[in-house]
């Protein structure tokens, strides 16, 4: 590290700029992705406070809540009771806050930005202008978001699914007045940023990867970013064609999603509209939001797990077609959430059988997480432990997934708690859990110190265990028809059998929920007094690791590295070491080169004499002349 | 670690190792980033677009075809009006039918317009024109360009204020017309059909018209810069070619929304 201080001093002065260019308006991916990362967590800590409390009310329907007064103020009625409306909104708020402004921006945002350009080798993205406007148009959305907590008639409170009739018409409930109207407008800057950042993402694979590294040799973490951008591309833009079209049914008196409703005795003139169209459009976005989720903390596991495991990644093409294939597959599905519309039975069965498809590819990436743990050395850091429980929590979700697929049970499940449980193992805390591994795993690269481990293995196991015991409970109350989105169930009968579970629920809720409070301050802390971290703390393999400690605008000091061989050269037979960094030539390493990789050392001496590169240099500048 | 694991992965296997564009260092396809961002630009907005387009379909097949004669036509709440019946006027020719002359000159000024973007980019790429000759060219090509496109918006505003004002033509009559829906149409209200129709033409042609709008102010910076010789000086006219991608993508977008609104 010492020798390159001295070019580092060099760099800063030459990059030299302001705190508001450095930190606020900067165009540096690591930068940008850190600005992701905390707001991401800032959300988090918003979405899941908000969770807790819905659970207070799930659970102790008849405690007094009055000691939330200072927090919630009038939602809080005189007896202590949450107010009814508010409880609809808190429900929508964590949806909408945990899906698209922690999982979507915290994920892709953060891990894409940052690890992009540095694992591919590049200098930054390539728009950073763009990339600082995909962040300050998520800032702008969560600015608006966060006033909509604060109205007089409360937020959006309509499902984060926002259904019309119900969110389109302001005097259907509270929530669908201004709340929603800020909803709306929140989230088509957040699609803005959304596209930006994908766009950016997208080109900067394609265009910026450094010499050597091919499609062939791209870390998973990459493909699943890159794809996942691809999924966003094609999908946001018709969340924001159907938002447009709402705002003008909520605002200017068209009937796109409004037809024969009747509102407080009186009938409404609007006529023609469809409100099932709505639930089109906004699955065919929705349903692939489920991967835009997930794939980057598959990705991001798929990394750990084969660093940890101190072995390759197994069927690392598998992995990549299976991303391929759960990308496509996502874009023809979307129907399955809406088995009880009314669809014709026979266009349900054609969803449901694509539907259960899915579960070729994600039980592919499965089988290939676990048989890449098998027989390896694993070194269980914080990171290893939640892309193992990632895994755990992908393969249950994964099940009853198959379950709700198909339309026969799922006309029963639908809107039970069943489906909660579901979605969130499978995406919630699977997703959660990734981006977890991926802040443990790569923070030392983020802020050039390491995190406490101690600290990491509790949070680790708090959170496992609460998470499952969270939701696996709820299958049962689900299974028993307990409909989600109820303010109460002691009002029915038959629900009062599981008072007792909800209680447990919310128990471990509240518990779950400040255990996070230790990775907060673990995080915290560790940015400034954590150990200082060492060049390569993981051993990986990975271009990242090859910059300084603490990389400035332009990452590398000198040339960028080329890279000569995959990722995932873990324990290979005969080698020095356990692992074999991607910019190390294979004319190094004869003693573990397998056959077809002694011809690519052969071959990188060949071009070296024949000095192809100088000769492909010199003709791109005369293809640019001839451009001129 | 055995040694079959390593076998048996799935390391890319070549028998001659050879170079291709993809190995990275460079620009596959020779296309730049900027140039790529334009393309995926443009295709999600083909999924914004396909979803409005759409969403009409659902809408326009919800309701009824008129049943009949055409010459027997009259607007009426009850079916989805014929389109060249609603798009039948020209300005200074009052009162007299001619069904699609109007949108058929626009559609012809847009896509002209598209034809000198083309002949604006090549000639920002032609080898055979010394620097001052290319700039020229460039800046004629553009400001047709320009030209066009304001020509096609001015047209829009015709149309759109003629479908606004309304029509007396296919009326049984007029008092029975300014009873029920008054003439013309706006967003709540359809004198031609059901109020779908008129949200649908006005949403989707608004949308349009935006990305046009949007065209057009791209073009005028563009040519500003041409003409303050912007791209004289960095040496290449490649920011023409990445707005003529957009500008192509609007006037192809403009043949769906015509083929879908005024031919089906």
């Amino acid at each position: 590290m010492s020798d390159t201080t001295h070019h580092d001093d060099h760099h800063d002065h030459e990059h030299h700029g302001n705190f508001w260019t450095n930190y606020i308006f900067s165009t540096d991916h690591k930068v940008i992705a850190k600005q992701f990362l905390f707001t991401a967590i800032f959300w988090a800590m918003i979405g899941v406070g908000m969770s807790v409390i819905f659970r207070l009310q799930l659970g102790f329907p008849d405690a007094d809540l009055s000691f939330l007064k200072p927090i919630l103020g009038k939602w809080i009625d005189a007896t202590g009771k949450l107010d009814k409306e508010f409880y609809l909104a808190l429900v929508t708020m964590h949806g909408t806050i945990m899906v698209f402004f922690v999982l979507t921006a915290g994920l892709s945002g953060t891990f894409s930005n940052y690890l992009i350009p540095l694992q591919i080798g590049a200098v930054d993205m390539a728009s950073g202008f763009m990339n600082m406007l995909s962040y300050w148009f998520f800032a702008a959305a969560g600015v608006i978001m966060f006033y909509s907590l604060f109205i007089e008639t409360g937020p959006a409170s309509g499902g984060w699914v926002i259904y019309p009739p119900l969110s389109a018409l302001p005097q259907a409930m509270p929530g669908s007045g201004l709340g929603m109207t800020l909803w709306l407008s929140s989230m088509a800057l957040f699609i803005i940023s959304t596209l930006l950042g994908g766009i950016n993402y997208i080109s900067t694979v394609i265009n910026m990867r450094t010499r050597g590294m091919s499609f062939n040799r791209l870390p998973l973490t990459i493909w699943a970013f890159f794809i996942t951008a691809v999924i966003g591309l094609l999908s946001f833009p018709v969340l924001f064609s159907a938002a447009l079209l709402l705002i003008f049914d909520r605002s200017f008196g068209t009937s796109f999603f409004l037809s024969d409703i009747y509102i407080g005795g009186e009938a409404l003139p609007n006529q023609g509209g469809s409100a099932i169209l709505f639930q089109h459009l906004f699955w065919f976005l929705g349903h692939p939001e489920v991967y835009i989720v997930l794939l980057p903390a598959l990705g991001i596991s798929s990394e750990v797990i084969a660093t940890n495991s101190r072995k390759p990644i197994f069927g690392y093409h598998a992995m990549i077609l299976s991303i391929i294939g759960i990308a496509v597959l996502s874009f023809i599905v979307w129907a399955h959430h809406m088995f009880v519309t009314g669809m014709d039975p026979f266009l349900g069965t054609i969803f449901m059988f694509l539907t259960l498809i899915i579960a070729v590819p994600s039980a592919v990436k499965a089988f290939n997480y676990i048989t890449t743990l098998w027989k390896g050395n694993l070194v269980f850091t914080p990171a290893m432990l939640f892309s193992i429980g990632l895994i755990s929590l992908f393969i249950v979700g994964g099940l009853t997934g198959i379950h709700l697929a198909s339309a026969a049970i799922d006309i029963q499940l639908h809107d039970t708690y069943f489906v909660v449980a579901h979605f969130h193992l499978v995406m919630g805390s699977a997703s959660f859990f990734g981006m977890l591994a991926g802040i443990y795993h790569w923070f030392p690269k983020m802020f050039g110190r390491m995190m406490d481990a101690k600290m990491g293995y509790f949070h680790f196991w708090t959170t496992f265990i609460g998470v499952y015991a969270i939701f696996f409970p709820m299958h049962f109350i689900g299974v028993a028809g307990f409909p989600r989105r109820y303010y109460s169930h002691t009002a029915f009968e038959p629900f009062g059998l599981f008072t007792d579970l909800n209680m447990f629920i919310s128990t471990a809720a509240i518990l779950t929920f400040f255990a996070q409070f230790v990775f907060v301050f673990n995080f915290v802390y560790s940015m400034f007094k954590g150990r200082l971290a060492p060049a390569n703390p993981w051993k990986s393999n990975t271009l990242e690791w090859t910059t300084p400690r603490f990389p400035g605008h332009g990452n590398w000091v000198g040339a960028i590295p080329q890279v000569f061989r995959w990722p995932y050269d873990y324990s290979k037979p005969g080698a020095k070491d356990d692992f074999i960094p991607q910019h190390i030539p294979y004319s190094e390493t004869p003693e573990s080169n397998l056959p077809f990789e002694q011809k690519l050392a052969e071959f990188e001496k060949q071009e070296q004499q024949e000095g192809i590169r100088i000769q492909k240099e010199s003709q791109i500048t005369t293809d640019n002349n001839e451009n001129v | 670690m055995a040694a079959e694991v390593i076998a048996d992965s799935t390391t890319p296997q070549m028998n001659a190792p050879v170079r291709s564009m993809w190995d990275g260092g460079n620009e596959p396809l020779k296309a730049s980033y900027g140039k790529l961002m334009m393309w995926f630009f443009l295709l999600s907005d083909v999924f914004t677009f396909g979803a409005f387009l759409i969403s009409y379909g659902v809408a326009r097949f919800s309701f009824p075809s008129f049943q009949g004669e055409a010459s027997e036509f009259i607007f009426s709440q009850a079916y989805w009006p014929i389109p060249e019946k609603v798009f039948n006027s020209m300005p200074l020719f009052h009162g007299i039918d001619a069904p699609l002359v109007f949108v058929g000159i626009m559609t012809f000024i847009l896509i002209m317009s598209s034809v000198t973007m083309v002949l604006a980019v090549e000639a920002g790429h032609s080898p055979a024109l010394n620097e001052d000759e290319r700039q020229a060219e460039v800046e004629k090509w553009m400001l047709w360009t320009i030209l066009g496109g304001v020509a096609f918006l001015s047209c829009q505003a015709w149309e759109w204020a003629h479908f606004i004002h309304g029509t007396e033509m296919f009326v049984t009559s007029m008092d029975e017309v300014a009873r029920s829906t008054g003439f013309g149409a706006n967003l709540v209200q359809n004198q031609y059909g059901p109020p779908l129709f008129a949200d649908f033409f006005f949403f989707i042609t608004g949308f349009h018209g935006c990305h046009v709008l949007i065209g057009v102010i791209l073009n005028i910076i563009i040519f500003y810069n041409v003409v303050m010789g912007v791209y004289r000086r960095t040496g290449h006219y490649e920011m023409v070619e990445k707005v003529g991608l957009y500008w192509h993508f609007v006037d192809l977008v403009w043949v769906f929304v015509f083929t879908f609104f005024y031919l089906v």
